[in-house]
């Protein structure tokens, strides 16, 4: 025993961790029965709120793990419609091709990867704009969508507005709850300690093995797939398909908004980010323009005085893990302490660099 | 069809225009900088400010305005990108996207949703036109542009080759660390090419208020054809960013020719194709716009 007083423990979890697991759990089936007790706005609300988890957790797992700033992914978004509405109007339920038009996107985005995650930083995050634009206008040749005209998701008419509504916040909660379970047993995994190595120092990680290009296209075809959930929900709630609202690059700015602010690279920061973002949009949205103006300026500032966001700091600050997906290491002698006010959150390998 | 290519050259000397500040920057602080376009609005609205105002013609509005926009980019440089540069390659294109959504909005809550153009300010030079041989009509203004786009990347050349500061920049885009041991001041270079690029941004501004409309979110395309440019002209000099402009210009004329809605995307397009044989062809960086590539340190 003497031994261990010297040897660092490594765990996963933390008591704070194993308390967030169950919580989350009873969140989850609190909210799979909430519907019965809201009104029919704030259960649209909340099926808004789910979109928006699903738009930074997956720009989140681009940029804040993958290390790829894309200001183009309002592309997937868009196509997510877009296939949507396509394989709608060739007879397919409406709800079953809100998922296979989320697929679509996801194996076109394979190619697409293959050029683009050839670019560096900045010559990638416009490159996705070019992507994005140039797709607007494809999407706009097509005669079903009228150019900016648009056109609707008539099929979903036959059910009533009741189980319409429900329906879709089922959709958008289990979609939700399903991506996000799938980038945490992501980041668990091995992959995800490549990830992390990734994002830390790419070069390193390259010279001890880990496969740089095959992640970081992981990820890339992951973000695309979840956006495109996304985005078909989205036509869903709304019906309408005008191609200038869903290629919009104001989608990317949102998704920008929240990662910043939430804290990019943690997995927690990007629900977060959601949360305030949404909570925003509420109070603030009908200001308009004034709105906007704040929104980039929050990432402004975000990105200068606080580049961690919100729960980074919270994280860094307090030692506060509620849904680890790294190791930390703790020295044996806070082992005797199970007060747990030893914690010591400087050794994990959740940290991100500040160089 | 000669018409349409001496158009499409004349207007590749506006891209080269909007594009030489987004490479002249990206070369030297390694920063693409988002709000490019965004800016080039603002300059196009402060002239149309001063000239619906104070009835200042656009192109003495431009002594006021260049000023104004080498001080704003001075100002960038030092109180925006110097800061989020340090936090690593993607703080840069998060900080400029926002400040991008802040200049669109704030143009549009200042000035609203109309779309604007300075071309009645001009008098007769938005629509006067020389006759070349042939009976080709050329716009005397394109022609103007173009001529100012090729005295601008000459001048930058000339002024990177020639001058004292023009070495301190071209030393500091190379290796900011060793230029500081021999005594180059990389801040004050960096805020110097931050200014100057923005110059250029503001005559850009100007001449897309000039040939055509401009509404507050006119930004992002500009941002769009600069960066298309930069990339098909591609590394080695000044130059390659006005092939580059002529290149796109030229691709969007002919994907006018095949469809009406051709024009963007044939622009588009262009871009992908010169990307994509480029990558296949090996590395491909738009680094190296101020130097020969074999000689940059990667």
């Amino acid at each position: 025993m003497s031994a261990a007083s010297t040897t660092p423990i490594i765990e996963r979890g933390t008591a704070t961790s194993r308390i967030a697991a169950i919580a989350v759990a009873v969140i989850i089936a609190l909210l799979a029965i909430a519907p019965q007790f809201l009104s029919a706005g704030v259960v649209d609300r909340m099926t808004t709120l789910f979109i928006y988890v699903i738009l930074a957790a997956m720009w989140n797992a681009l940029a804040g793990f993958g290390g790829l700033v894309s200001v183009g992914q309002q592309v997937f978004f868009g196509l997510g419609a877009y296939f949507a509405i396509r394989l709608a109007d060739a007879g397919l339920n409406p709800f079953v091709a809100l998922f296979a038009s989320a697929i679509i996107v996801g194996l076109v985005s394979w190619p697409l990867s293959l050029v683009m995650l050839r670019l560096k930083n900045g010559e990638f995050a416009i490159g996705m704009w070019v992507i994005a634009a140039l797709t607007h206008l494809l999407v706009n040749l097509d005669r079903l969508v009228q150019g900016e005209t648009g056109t609707s998701l008539i099929s979903l008419n036959v059910y009533d507005a009741g189980t319409r509504r429900v329906t879709i916040y089922w959709l958008a909660l289990a979609s939700m709850t399903a991506l996000l379970a799938i980038l945490f047993g992501l980041l668990r995994g091995s992959t995800g300690a490549a990830i992390r190595a990734i994002r830390d120092n790419e070069d390193a990680a390259a010279s001890v093995g880990v496969r740089v290009t095959g992640t970081k296209r992981l990820l890339f075809v992951l973000a695309a797939f979840g956006i495109g959930v996304a985005g078909a929900l989205w036509l869903a709630t709304s019906i309408t398909f005008q191609p200038k609202t869903y290629f919009n690059v104001q989608w990317t700015a949102y998704m920008i908004f929240m990662v910043l602010v939430g804290g990019i690279g943690t997995f927690e920061g990007a629900i977060l980010g959601a949360v305030v973002f949404f909570l925003i949009e509420t109070w603030f949205g009908g200001t308009g323009v004034w709105y906007l103006v704040g929104l980039g300026a929050a990432a402004v500032l975000f990105s200068l005085f606080l580049p961690r966001g919100l729960w980074g700091t919270i994280e860094e600050r307090f030692g506060l893990r509620l849904l680890p997906v790294g190791y930390r290491v703790r020295l044996a002698e806070d082992a005797a302490d199970p007060a747990g006010n030893g914690v010591h959150p400087e050794m994990t390998t959740t940290n991100r660099e500040t160089a | 069809m000669s018409n349409q290519i001496i158009q499409g050259v004349l207007l590749g000397g506006y891209y080269a225009l909007i594009a030489c500040g987004l490479s002249f920057m990206f070369s030297v602080m390694r920063i693409i900088n988002l709000a490019h376009g965004s800016l080039a609005v603002l300059s196009a609205y402060a002239l149309w400010w001063l000239a619906s105002r104070f009835h200042i013609p656009p192109f003495a509005g431009l002594l006021i305005v260049l000023p104004l926009m080498a001080a704003i980019g001075w100002a960038l440089q030092r109180f925006l990108l110097e800061r989020s540069a340090r936090g690593g390659a993607l703080l840069p294109i998060l900080t400029t996207f926002g400040l991008a959504i802040v200049i669109d909005n704030m143009l549009f809550e200042q000035f609203g949703a109309d779309t604007r153009s300075l071309a009645p300010f001009i008098g007769s030079l938005s629509y006067d036109s020389w006759e070349w041989p042939g009976s080709i009509y050329v716009g005397k203004l394109a022609v103007i542009i173009f001529l100012i786009a090729v005295a601008l990347l000459g001048g930058l050349q000339l002024f990177l080759s020639r001058t004292g500061l023009g070495r301190a920049i071209r030393a500091t885009s190379e290796d900011p660390d060793t230029s500081g041991l021999v005594g180059v001041d990389a801040r004050r270079a960096n805020a110097v090419a931050a200014a100057i690029a923005m110059v250029t941004v503001g005559l850009a501004g100007a001449f897309l208020g000039m040939r055509a409309t401009f509404d507050p979110y006119a930004g992002a395309p500009q941002l769009l054809f600069a960066f298309e440019a930069a990339v098909i002209g591609g590394a080695g000099s000044l130059w390659g960013t006005l092939i580059g402009g002529i290149v796109l210009a030229l691709a969007q004329t002919l994907g006018a020719q095949v469809h009406p809605q051709g024009f963007l995307i044939g622009g588009h397009a262009a871009f992908l194709i010169v990307l994509f044989v480029r990558l296949s062809m090996s590395g491909f960086s738009l680094r190296g716009l101020l130097h020969r590539p074999s000689r940059s340190a990667s």
